[in-house]
């Protein structure tokens, strides 16, 4: 079915028949040929996926090369719907991985079909921007992949507690026993994981609200600006630390709080730049063609006001990701046996005194801080870069 | 014109020369690459000469214009030739010599009055910047003589004018007083970048009056940069037309306007020759729309009183007055984005609702709008292909390959190649492009009456002409009715079947073309008609004759 969704978007063009056969007879072929070859070996399947998504990644690109056209994005889907039934395929077939690896590896595939997408833009990227997008991707290779590298269980106690550095345990073993390397693997997928999902969230909820308040103005913009007003009077970690204390401290609480708290900001940014949005002409047009509120709001204005909400996204990513580290660190956010930086901080912090004795191991409570620190850096390398363009494009 | 007498004295001698250009060559930095905009062009100007460079957006005229003062815009670089100004070659000049020849002896007038002041500072203030800086005269003789070049340029209150604000004065009087600040220093050259476009014709006479009058009193040499031919004409000694960044053709004012040699200066002056045939009076009682008696306000800013006119079927009715008119106006009360407080809309007989959310959708599809400024009239984010396919969507439910289909055959009408354009952004497009475009957005709603607000003022005269054109052909095609809202007296001549002249939010004066185009005129009429640049060199003298007689 995705073959004839790819076919399709091919047919945009005007290649020839034969070339668009032939195109989908090699796709269908290598793929049998993939699943064929993988046994229920981990090391096979990795390859497998592995050459999966080199093999996506050259349609793409060969696509690219043929045509630059609206059909790319429809490609891109099809691409993508496809990936996610191999990798249904392989889950049934082998029941190799968690749920969890499996959406990670998805991840991982969209943010190369992204990167081939825009690779013309990408292309002209200064190093600064580069450093960010190896350290981000880095990021979420080893976030999704950590049941896969980390050499032990997450919560796993496998030796005594405060074990040296070297050996079996590469950065030794924390408080409690328990390998420092594979909580920091896993400590990327939750405390980023994390961070992600609430500003998701946030950005959801202060993006359109703003944009409502921005399009209908009136009773409704009065309404929403004073909300925003009153939870923005607040200190927002007084705050997020006051309502985590009577709500308790679950994920998911922990998520819908920061999430509430940061939609504040988002609101007022995107009700700012939308503000100056609707008073152009062609919202008026669309106005009056007779259009609804939710074409106008989906259509005309939001794809105009994306560049500074996306480059908001990554500042307010950095700022949800070491909210949390901070929420952590106080012991009101990601509770243990999870591993989390911002916690693992804590927990080790009284190493740093073993400077004298144990260099190394002196070191073990800097790494989870050094590794909040390289993404936050990162992050803004390409926010920096984004917001650049972004500015560059309107001249 | 005491132009030749001044040429022929001046001839002798090279001190003579303020400015010379050799060989000039400018370059854009854009995707990725330098490409060159301005091709080695040659330009002598002497002391006291008013040099007009004319050419349509992207000729390179502007860019010229700052190099005279040894400035390239952001992305833009000077990359050969010399600039000689006064002996000073300015391309190898430091940043420090250049800076004491700005403002002081090369003056710059920029389009657009109203950006090129700070807004949060009075004019005087502004004024007394430059000679002060250049420390030409303290601020008190500054100020005084702000005040006396405020009276020669005819400004209202000449004490009083220069301690207001950028916005308490009118476009027209900021524009003069900007002449006088470039004036400030007495340069040697001025540098006017199109000063008038921004303004209505019966503005723009008194302009070039005031600029043209001060420049000979100071004899200040002057580049004069505009689109307009008719303008230039009245302004300068010589003329460049320039293309693509090309010289076209040089010489004298007269022999330029009345003989020229290349084919290119001869579409420049055919411009505004383009007449509709006249057309038999409209059959049938009920107009297609009829405003009737309507009065409306901003607010409690009262903006239209007792305003009515008809429009009927497959004719184009012009609207025409000057800024605040309230001709504008009158086009948000048809459309609905303004309900009035008295008086109605009758389409076809019948009465549209005041606002535009309670009227039908097929109400909606019949009349249809084109904006002035067609960058932005159409979503910046959207490819061609779907800014035309929505309404056909939208209004007709057309979908899939009929929808592909029918935005073809419209792109092919508004002439845009299919192929080439479907897949566009509007960023991709030209100025004339994109107001093709809005056309075709308006057509796939398959209106009966479309109503076209300012369409050609942001746009080259050619390309307008081009628009015009157009709009004729697809009313004679498809038999549509338009209502014309522009400022510009020759575009109504061009397109009109009747005119409506508005001043002060009322009609003064309606009826067919003929009618109102042949005297006698309503005063208010004739003074619009009068401030028509012609292509006359000595017009402006004449007008300004007649005027001053006529008191």
């Amino acid at each position: 079915m995705t073959m004839a969704v790819a076919g399709s978007a091919f047919a945009g063009q005007s290649s020839p028949w034969v070339s668009r056969i032939a195109v989908a007879a090699v796709h269908f072929f290598v793929i049998v040929l993939f699943l064929g070859s993988v046994q229920t070996n981990t090391w096979a399947a990795i390859l497998g996926f592995l050459a999966i998504h080199a093999y996506s990644v050259a349609v793409l690109v060969y696509w690219s090369r043929m045509a630059r056209s609206a059909a790319g994005d429809t490609v891109i889907v099809a691409l993508t719907v496809e990936y996610l039934l191999i990798c249904v395929l392989f889950w049934e077939l082998f029941s190799l991985w968690a749920w969890s690896t499996f959406f990670g590896l998805v991840l991982v595939q969209i943010c190369a079909f992204a990167m081939v997408r825009y690779w013309r833009e990408l292309r002209h990227a200064p190093p600064t921007a580069w450093f960010g997008m190896v350290v981000i991707l880095i990021y979420v290779m080893i976030a999704a992949t950590a049941p896969i590298i980390a050499p032990f269980g997450e919560t796993e106690i496998v030796a005594s507690e405060y074990e040296p550095w070297g050996g079996k345990f590469l950065m030794g073993t924390d408080n409690l026993g328990r390998d420092t390397l594979t909580r920091i693997i896993y400590g990327a997928r939750n405390t980023v994981g994390f961070a992600f999902v609430t500003t998701v969230l946030a950005f959801v909820l202060g993006g359109f609200a703003g944009l409502l308040a921005a399009t209908l103005r009136g009773w409704v913009d009065q309404a929403l600006g004073r909300l925003v007003d009153i939870l923005m009077a607040i200190p927002s970690l007084i705050f997020a630390l006051l309502i985590l204390t009577v709500v308790g401290t679950s994920i998911m609480s922990l998520v819908v709080v920061i999430a509430v708290l940061d939609s504040t900001r988002v609101f007022r940014l995107a009700r700012a730049v939308a503000m100056n949005v609707v008073v152009l002409e062609f919202v008026e047009a669309a106005n009056l063609r007779g259009e609804g509120l939710w074409w106008i709001i989906r259509r005309e204005i939001l794809p105009n006001v994306m560049p500074p909400l996306v480059a908001e996204f990554g500042l307010r990513f950095c700022f949800v990701f070491l909210f949390i580290s901070a929420l952590s660190f106080l012991g009101l956010g990601i509770q243990p046996p999870t591993a989390d930086w911002g916690s693992m901080v804590r927990d080790n912090a009284t190493l740093i005194s073993f400077a004298a004795g144990d260099f190394q191991l002196a070191l073990t409570p800097l790494v989870p801080a050094a590794a909040i620190a390289l993404l936050t850096v990162g992050v803004n390398f390409v926010v920096d870069w984004f917001l650049h363009k972004a500015s560059g494009l309107k001249e | 014109m005491n132009a030749e007498a001044k040429t022929t004295a001046k001839t002798d001698g090279q001190s003579d020369v303020i400015l010379t250009m050799r060989g000039l060559r400018i370059e854009g930095y854009a995707d990725e690459v330098w490409h060159e905009i301005v091709h080695g062009v040659d330009v002598t100007l002497r002391r006291g000469e008013v040099l007009g460079l004319i050419g349509e957006s992207g000729a390179g005229k502007s860019t010229i214009g700052l190099a005279a003062m040894g400035f390239a815009r952001d992305g833009c670089r000077i990359s050969g030739g010399q600039i000689i100004f006064d002996g000073i070659d300015l391309t190898k000049a430091s940043d420090d010599e250049l800076r004491a020849l700005r403002g002081s002896r090369i003056a710059y007038v920029a389009q657009s009055a109203a950006a090129a002041f700070n807004p949060a500072h009075r004019l005087i203030d502004q004024y007394c910047e430059a000679p002060v800086q250049h420390g030409i005269m303290p601020r008190s003789e500054a100020e005084a003589d702000a005040k006396d070049l405020y009276g020669r340029l005819q400004l209202p209150d000449p004490d009083g004018i220069g301690f207001r604000y950028p916005h308490q004065v009118s476009g027209g009087q900021l524009q003069r007083a900007m002449t006088a600040m470039a004036m400030a220093c007495r340069p040697d050259l001025i540098v006017f970048d199109e000063p008038t476009t921004a303004l209505d014709v019966t503005t723009q006479i008194e302009v070039l009056a005031a600029i043209k009058n001060i420049v000979q009193q100071f004899d200040t040499a002057a580049l004069y940069i505009t689109h307009d031919l008719a303008v230039v004409s009245q302004m300068a000694d010589r003329i460049m037309v320039l293309r693509y960044g090309n010289l076209v053709e040089e010489g004298e004012t007269r022999p330029i306007v009345e003989d020229p040699q290349k084919d290119y200066t001869r579409d420049l002056l055919a411009v505004r020759t383009f007449r509709k045939p006249p057309v038999d009076e409209p059959e049938g009682d009920i107009p297609l729309l009829r405003v009737e008696n309507v009065t409306a306000a901003y607010g409690k800013v009262p903006v239209l009183s007792g305003v009515s006119m008809d429009i009927h079927e497959k004719r184009t009715v012009a609207v025409v007055g000057e800024s605040g008119s309230g001709k504008s106006t009158t086009a948000r009360v048809i459309t609905g984005l303004l309900p009035p407080s008295e008086g109605r809309v009758l389409y076809e007989g019948q009465a549209l609702d005041p606002t535009y959310r309670k009227r039908s959708k097929d109400e909606l599809r019949r009349l249809q709008m084109i904006y002035q400024m067609p960058d932005t009239a159409i979503n910046p984010r959207q490819r061609v292909r779907d800014i035309i396919g929505r309404p056909l969507e939208f209004y007709l439910a057309i979908r899939g390959e009929e929808k592909e289909a029918r935005v073809r055959q419209l792109l092919q009408m508004i002439e845009l190649d299919p192929d080439d354009f479907i897949d566009r952004h509007p960023g991709e497009l030209s100025g004339g492009q994109k107001q093709r475009i809005c056309i075709a957005r308006a057509l796939a709603a398959e209106p009966e009456l479309i109503i076209c607000d300012e369409v050609t003022s942001a746009l080259d005269q050619l390309v307008a002409e081009e628009i015009l054109k157009l709009l004729q052909r697809l009313q004679d095609d498809l038999g549509l009715a338009y209502m014309f809202i522009t400022h510009d007296l020759a575009t109504v001549k061009a397109i009109a079947d009747e005119i409506v002249v508005m001043l002060a939010g009322e009609v003064v004066e309606q009826g067919p073309k003929q009618e109102i185009l042949t005297p006698p005129h309503h005063e208010y009429t004739e003074l619009l008609l009068s401030s028509v640049p012609e292509m006359d060199p000595d017009w402006l003298d004449r007008v300004l004759e007649d005027r001053a007689a006529a008191i």
